[in-house]
């Protein structure tokens, strides 16, 4: 019997078969429905997995679900807190950050966690932060425009 | 003006005629007001012939048709597809624009072959020529059956006590000019936007369906391959693992994606590869002398005009020069992926493709089963850029589905896209020319091997030209992509330009317009050049500027760019300043958005992107061996959008591509002295330059 592992996802306690081959990708997608962690590439290069490990972003794809364990897990799911957007969220909206739209959980995940460290990024710290998320797309003069607006609101709403 | 059609673009529809009524309409849509809104005859004789939904189909070519209930809740049917291009919110502006509705009242029921009429597919930048005209028109011939009052002081439930089906004019019909418009021309944010921001939208990939099972697919080693023995015994002796072996086609679907991987790891083949195969002896290294050699006589030599060697006499100056472009991939970053779910015989399938129609076309065929029988679902996708045309998880999931008796599941993966989709063709192109001493071309002669005829008519005024596509025998399986040839043909000619204009010695731009008579194209290039400060600027030490411009799919585009070239390094884009003119302008913020991604995503191809092949094998299927662009590759990025209100709206999804790479190409020329003639620029480019400490895994 394979071991069982306990993980917090978005506030939630669950219980998982720590399967030492299954990815945190795969438990958050497939057995916890938490599909808006994407795949898009397996190997750690595009950022479309990018979930917050007790705040800090990680590879979903790359990341043994197993070493988890009792650990703290936020994915895009978590973001919105009360029918009320995450403030990279809602300058996502105001600055039409997307195209596709496949790459924004990922980058907004991403970026939400460089405001968490860094409350007012200037555009190198941005794009050294976010070097790993891929938009195909191109919008990325948009998402760097998102994450200083976010920037600004949340230091509004601290004042 | 009638667009070249594009031989990697050609797919007929099927033409059924079935009966259609009023009963039909109503029955699945329940009363209320219907217009059914024709194609123009020109598009109808395009698409080969439509079809209606509700599984029956249509006397006339359909284009789209747009239902208003007793509620005031309007719903528009129509066979185009969103793919990240925003055509669901421009689309709904145009209806919103027609009836006086709020954008909020309208829902958009896109690419299902059972619930939308016959569409040939989202591509060719056609959304908006042709989809916005004909809601327009089924929207205003709407309003005209409702009271004149507002939207919101309709009575719609005493409206649908009367139900009414009524056909739009196909080709004419009141709608708003330009300089009327309340919601087209503006920025309406893109619907289902929160949905994508809090990762509830339901993306292929994501979706469940009871019981489903997860595929894999069994690939050999290398490409034209024969599976000469296969043994599935382990894998089927695994618990709730289908095993199938259909010809070369083999694969197992499983209860998780984690078994499916299991069951596909204990497969035993073996395959043979076909020594003759094109794919199996040519390699990245010997492609452009081989895409050369193979090349056909011309396809056509439309573009002949005058006598190119009396052309060459009247020269004060000649010139040749060769350009190859490299094969690229669309690396989407949404993978094909398919749902398929068989009830008897009648077969259902979600898939993220650009041409839903054409996908239930391949599966009728593959399965034998009538079209009616298939229904092809397509929801908002992950991305395309053209490299979504096709349906090879459907017809995966489809087949494993029929064996397994459960729904099942595909999603390829990264691998899987680099080395089983299709790519960009490569290229060759050879171009001759003379100048006389005025600085006026005085003849023009281009060649293209391979990579496609779009675009490939010159948009400056010269007497004497031949120009000829010349078809080749290609390694790698090639098909659409994000403006087609007209990138290759515009790096060549515009690259070409600047070749030219060195060898007159006259300025880049100066020497263009000297060539051209046409007033958009001066325009854009006027608007490009103005904002960037060109001529007027002086570039410093190790930096140079480039310009380019262009024309295809009825809009104008120019480029300016600028570029650092330091000793031992890579060439560093740092601005680009790009106009673009497509007539009268929808949605200000999602066409500057298109302009923007097109810039972007266009860098790759024109500095870095190449797909590596050798021995029938992609040497280079992954984001760690392919590099794409990333935040650290971002230039500043200026767009100047020229509003043409008094002409028709073109599309934007494709032309915005075609002018970055010669801009650079250009620029790096400025900086240097040496001129480039390959796409990618800078084929040293390291692969993988992401720092892993940013954001690495646990």
């Amino acid at each position: 019997m394979p071991r069982k592992v306990k993980i917090v996802v978005n506030g939630v306690a669950h219980t998982f078969d720590a399967d030492p081959d299954r990815t945190l990708l795969t438990v958050l997608r497939d057995e916890l429905d938490l599909t808006g962690t994407k795949y898009g590439c397996g190997e750690g290069q595009c950022g479309a997995c990018t979930v917050l490990i007790d705040g800090v972003p990680a590879r979903s794809c790359q990341t043994r679900a197993a070493a988890t364990a009792g650990r703290r897990i936020t994915t895009i799911e978590g973001l919105e807190q009360n029918g009320r957007l995450h403030p990279l969220q809602e300058a996502f909206l105001e600055t039409g950050a997307m195209q596709c739209s496949y790459c924004t959980p990922g980058m907004i995940v991403a970026g939400a966690a460089l405001l968490e460290k860094n409350s007012a990024p200037n555009d190198a710290e941005i794009i050294d932060a976010m070097q790993g998320n891929v938009c195909r797309c191109g919008t990325y003069p948009r998402i760097l425009a998102a994450v200083k607006l976010a920037s600004r609101k949340m230091k509004r709403n601290v004042a | 003006m009638k667009l070249e059609p594009e031989r990697y673009e050609l797919f007929s529809g099927p033409a059924y005629e079935f009966a259609f009524g009023r009963r039909g309409f109503f029955k699945a849509l329940g009363g209320g007001i219907v217009v059914v809104s024709a194609l123009q005859p020109a598009m109808a004789q395009e698409s080969g012939g439509a079809r209606g939904g509700f599984g029956r189909a249509a006397p006339q070519e359909i284009g789209a048709w747009l239902h208003i209930d007793g509620y005031g809740a309007v719903t528009v049917f129509t066979g185009k597809v969103e793919v990240g291009q925003n055509a669901r919110t421009n689309l709904t502006q145009a209806v919103a624009e027609e009836l006086g509705a709020p954008v909020s009242s309208i829902e958009m029921v896109m690419g299902d072959t059972e619930r939308t009429p016959f569409d040939m597919g989202t591509f060719g930048s056609m959304t908006t020529p042709q989809m916005v005209p004909i809601l327009r028109r089924a929207a205003a011939a709407a309003r005209e059956l409702l009271p004149a009052a507002a939207w919101d002081k309709i009575d719609f439930a005493e409206v649908a006590k009367n139900p009414r089906l009524i056909q739009s004019p196909a080709t004419s019909g009141r709608v708003k000019p330009a300089s009327e418009w309340r919601v087209m021309g503006t920025p309406v944010p893109k619907i289902h936007a929160r949905e994508m921001v809090t990762g509830r939208h339901k993306f292929t990939s994501d979706m469940k369906v009871a019981g489903m099972l997860h595929g894999r697919v069994l690939r050999p080693e290398r490409f034209n391959a024969t599976l000469v023995s296969f043994d599935g015994s382990a894998a089927q002796r695994m618990g709730g693992v289908t095993v199938v072996r259909d010809g070369d086609f083999a694969g197992v679907a499983a209860p998780t994606p984690a078994a499916a991987d299991e069951a596909l790891g204990v497969l035993k083949a073996e395959w043979k590869a076909d020594p003759q195969a094109s794919s199996t002896n040519t390699s990245a290294k010997t492609l452009f002398s081989d895409l050369k050699r193979t090349g056909s006589p011309a396809e056509r030599s439309s573009n002949e005009r005058g006598s190119v060697a009396q052309g060459l006499a009247q020269a004060d100056k000649k010139h040749a020069s060769t350009y190859t472009i490299a094969y690229i991939a669309h690396a989407p970053l949404e993978p094909r992926a398919a749902v398929a779910e068989w009830n008897g015989d009648k077969l259902t399938v979600w898939t993220g493709t650009q041409r839903p129609f054409g996908v239930q076309g391949e599966l009728a065929q593959a399965f034998h089963i009538p079209e009616q029988n298939v229904r092809v679902i397509m929801p908002d996708t992950g991305s395309g850029y053209g490299g979504k045309h096709t349906g090879e998880t459907a017809i995966e999931a489809a087949r494993l589905a029929k064996a397994a008796g459960k729904p099942v599941k595909i999603v390829w993966t990264r691998e899987e896209e680099f080395t089983w989709a299709y790519f960009r063709p490569a290229g060759v192109i050879e171009v001759r020319s003379g100048v006389d001493k005025a600085g006026r071309i005085t003849a023009w002669e281009f060649h293209n091997y391979n990579s496609g005829p779009s675009a490939i008519g010159t948009m400056y005024n010269i007497a004497n030209t031949k120009i000829e596509f010349h078809p080749s025998k290609y390694p790698l399986r090639q098909g659409s992509y994000r403006g087609l040839a007209a990138t290759a043909n515009h790096f060549a000619r515009e690259s070409h330009m600047d070749e030219l204009a060195a060898l007159a010695g006259i300025e880049p731009l100066e020497f263009r317009m000297r060539n051209l008579k046409n007033e958009r194209f001066q325009a854009v290039l006027e608007a490009a050049a103005g904002r960037f400060g060109w001529g007027k600027r002086k570039p410093g030490e190790g930096v140079g500027f480039g310009i380019a411009g262009g024309f295809e799919k009825n809009a104008y585009v120019a480029a300016c760019a600028e570029v650092r070239c330091e000793p031992g390094k890579a060439p560093r884009v740092v601005r680009v300043v790009e106009s673009f003119e497509c007539g009268a302008i929808v949605n200000p913020d999602h066409l500057k958005n298109q302009v923007e991604g097109a810039m972007v995503q266009g860098l790759g191809g024109a500095l870095f992107e190449a797909i590596d092949f050798a021995d029938g094998k992609i040497v280079n299927p992954r984001f760690s061996s392919y590099r794409v662009p990333r935040f650290g590759d971002l230039p500043e990025i200026d767009v100047v959008l020229v509003n043409r209100k008094d002409l028709p709206s073109a599309g934007a999804g494709e032309t915005p591509i075609v002018t970055i790479a010669p801009a650079i190409a250009n620029a790096i020329f400025a900086a240097t002295g040496e001129r480039i003639r390959s796409m990618p620029l800078n084929a040293r480019t390291p692969a993988n330059p992401v720092p892993t400490g940013a954001a690495a895994a646990v």
